[in-house]
């Protein structure tokens, strides 16, 4: 049952695996800081990811901006959605049972869902051709360029994030605020302010993410659905608000669904991964780098 | 649809002294309306229509007995559902058994996955629970896509058999698949309505309401999650049985998809999740409504049903978290 590849394979897939990951990780990091935040998942991730890819399509089909330069206006779009949903939802829900909490963003996200199909039609559409493109070989193995300078960007961005939360007032704030909501207030932060400035800031890293993707992969409504289910995966793997630790999952996540693919069949890859997370969680069930 | 505005109009009655006998009657009215509606609707289209509302009122009404009412948010029913439905339908295609032992050992198999996933899976809480089953559902739904011993990705098609009882098959006259659901669904009821007013149904809310609390009151916590699952679990299954034998034909994607899993909790969900009549009044008043829809705007391909269904659902959770059934008890009151 166990296929064994060659090491060159091997090595090429660990390498695809990482660059996947990275691009993971940021997506897994959004949702990390939210419930960091706020102790609420938000079930709309992978809509809001598809939103995200959408944007930069249209934005390359209407106004032919290469996904590269739309980037800050998907990251942006973002932004305001994420923003709007705390304002309009999540604010309502936060002492609301967990049941209500779980399916207010559930039906956000099935209602997001359903529109882009109907707005926009069940297609499967593609960026026909991005300014990056091609394969790229790098020390003798073979990877797609745009994989390569999304996941690096993707690590940019994600190095960017990690200094907004620990270098600067405001990230300081959010991360009060995270640790307890009424000494945060006592101090004079707006925490209200917080808690919708953490939903843009979540919601802008899928659409940064979204961006990146829209120059490889297809765009279809459904899009958001597997990433969405990696990202939760790997925000538990990490640890449930740990935003380091979401990069470390994202990566290991990445590797496990290609050597997966390798050694036992390429439809089994997230199984392994699924696997993999059940057992972590059920062995350690706040993460591999949770602090509870 | 016509057993829909039972709880509604049941619980409008005036006077508190007349409330038991008008519930009784009206009950009774709805029961009798039930029992001779493939009567009075002829066309399959509609006797279709209300098939189904009873089958996903089945299935809501069983996943609220672990979620509403033991407060745990299972993203994977879907599994015991496929379980149902492959059990019964291998039995027949492989060694020729007969539906009615393929839904007993539908039922079994079931009842020992929940208890496999669910010992485990109830280390967890909350949102954690809720992700591990949509995990668990994803395995299962790639592992039957691959396997080929049970069909892979085509699918099961279950022989066709002369019409009877024993065959569990009523091609040309479709009314005897309308009386077993409606058997399975009253018994699913009756075993809710007795849950809920058991110590078990009490056991169950203090779980829900707060797991430390009532562990150290001395509630084994893990012990009654593991039977609101199983009980939950075979219902869902005996139901799959059902589908298969009523579609004859069953794949991975129509019985153990995601999306299956998603359509049972928000009938629940909008009906009234934790009430005894909520999934009821949510399957009578989404189904009917889904199918409107769908002919109206012509196939599943536009999903304005999953537009409704969407906005309903965050609708519900943020304004009504209590569903319809909630709604009407603080009319009531006023």
């Amino acid at each position: 049952m166990l296929n064994l590849p060659s090491a060159e394979v091997l090595v090429q897939g660990v390498l695809n695996g990482i660059l996947m990951g990275c691009i993971y990780a940021l997506i897994a990091a959004g949702l990390s800081l939210i419930f960091g935040l706020m102790e609420i998942v938000n079930f709309a991730h992978g809509e809001f990811l598809m939103i995200g890819m959408y944007t930069a399509f249209w934005m390359y089909a209407l106004f032919a901006l290469d996904p590269l330069l739309s980037v800050p206006i998907c990251g942006a779009t973002l932004f305001g959605l994420g923003w709007l949903t705390h304002k309009g939802i999540i604010r309502r829900i936060l002492g609301a049972p967990m049941l209500a909490q779980i399916f207010a963003t559930f039906g956000l996200g099935i209602f997001l869902r359903a529109l882009a199909q109907f707005l926009w039609t069940p297609d499967f559409r593609q960026v026909s051709n991005p300014w990056i493109q091609g394969p790229v070989r790098l020390f003798g193995i073979s990877v797609g360029l745009p994989q390569l300078v999304s996941s690096l960007a993707s690590l940019l961005a994600f190095g960017f994030l990690y200094w907004f939360i620990t270098r600067t007032e405001t990230g300081a704030a959010l991360e009060a605020t995270a640790q307890d909501r009424q000494a945060a207030a006592l101090m004079g932060i707006n925490t209200e302010r917080m808690f919708s400035l953490g939903w843009g800031i979540g919601s802008a890293c899928v659409g940064v993410a979204g961006a990146f993707l829209a120059m490889f992969f297809y765009v279809f409504p459904y899009v958001g659905s597997l990433f969405a289910l990696l990202a939760y995966v790997i925000v538990a793997l990490g640890g449930f608000g740990s935003v380091p630790g979401s990069l470390a999952a994202g990566i290991i996540v990445g590797v496990i669904e290609v050597v997966g693919g390798l050694l036992i069949a390429p439809a089994f890859k997230y199984v392994a991964v699924f696997l993999l997370y059940l057992i972590v969680v059920l062995i350690r069930p706040q993460g591999l780098f949770g602090k509870f | 649809m016509a057993t829909a505005p039972a709880p509604t109009s049941g619980a409008a009655s005036p006077a508190p002294g007349l409330r038991l006998s008008w519930g009784v009657v009206i009950l009774g009215l709805l029961l009798l309306a039930a029992l001779i509606f493939p009567y009075l609707f002829r066309l399959p289209y509609h006797r279709d229509v209300v098939i189904k509302l009873y089958l996903y009122a089945m299935l809501a009404q069983a996943w609220n007995i672990l979620a509403g009412y033991c407060g745990q948010v299972s993203l994977g029913h879907a599994v015991f559902f496929g379980t149902g439905a492959y059990s019964s339908s291998m039995l027949q295609t492989a060694w020729g058994g007969s539906p009615w032992v393929g839904l007993v050992v539908g039922v079994l198999i079931a009842v020992a996955l929940s208890l496999a996933i669910g010992y485990p899976c109830f280390r967890l809480r909350g949102h954690y629970f809720a992700i591990a089953t949509i995990a668990v559902g994803e395995i299962v739904h790639t592992v039957a896509i691959n396997w080929e011993f049970i069909g892979g990705a085509r699918g099961l098609t279950l022989p066709i058999r002369q019409d009877s009882l024993a065959a569990f098959q009523f091609a040309t006259a479709k009314y005897p698949y309308y009386y077993i659901i409606l058997s399975l669904l009253i018994l699913c009821l009756l075993v809710s309505r007795w849950i809920e007013r058991a110590r078990v149904g009490y056991y169950l809310r203090a779980i829900k309401e707060d797991a430390d609390a009532a562990q150290s009151l001395g509630v084994p916590i893990t012990r009654y999650k593991l039977i609101a699952m199983a009980v939950s679990a075979a219902f869902v299954a005996a139901a799959g049985t059902f589908y298969a034998q009523y579609v004859l034909y069953i794949d991975p994607d129509s019985v153990l998809s995601l999306n299956l899993s998603i359509l049972i909790c928000v009938l629940a969900v909008i009906g009234g999740v934790g009430t005894l009549w909520g999934p009821l009044v949510g399957a009578a008043v989404l189904i009917p409504l889904s199918e409107f829809t769908r002919v109206t705007f012509g196939g599943t391909g536009s999903a304005v049903d999953l537009l409704i269904y969407g906005a309903l659902l965050t609708l519900v959770a943020v304004f009504q978290p209590t569903g319809v059934v909630g709604l009407v008890q603080r009319l009531r009151r006023r």
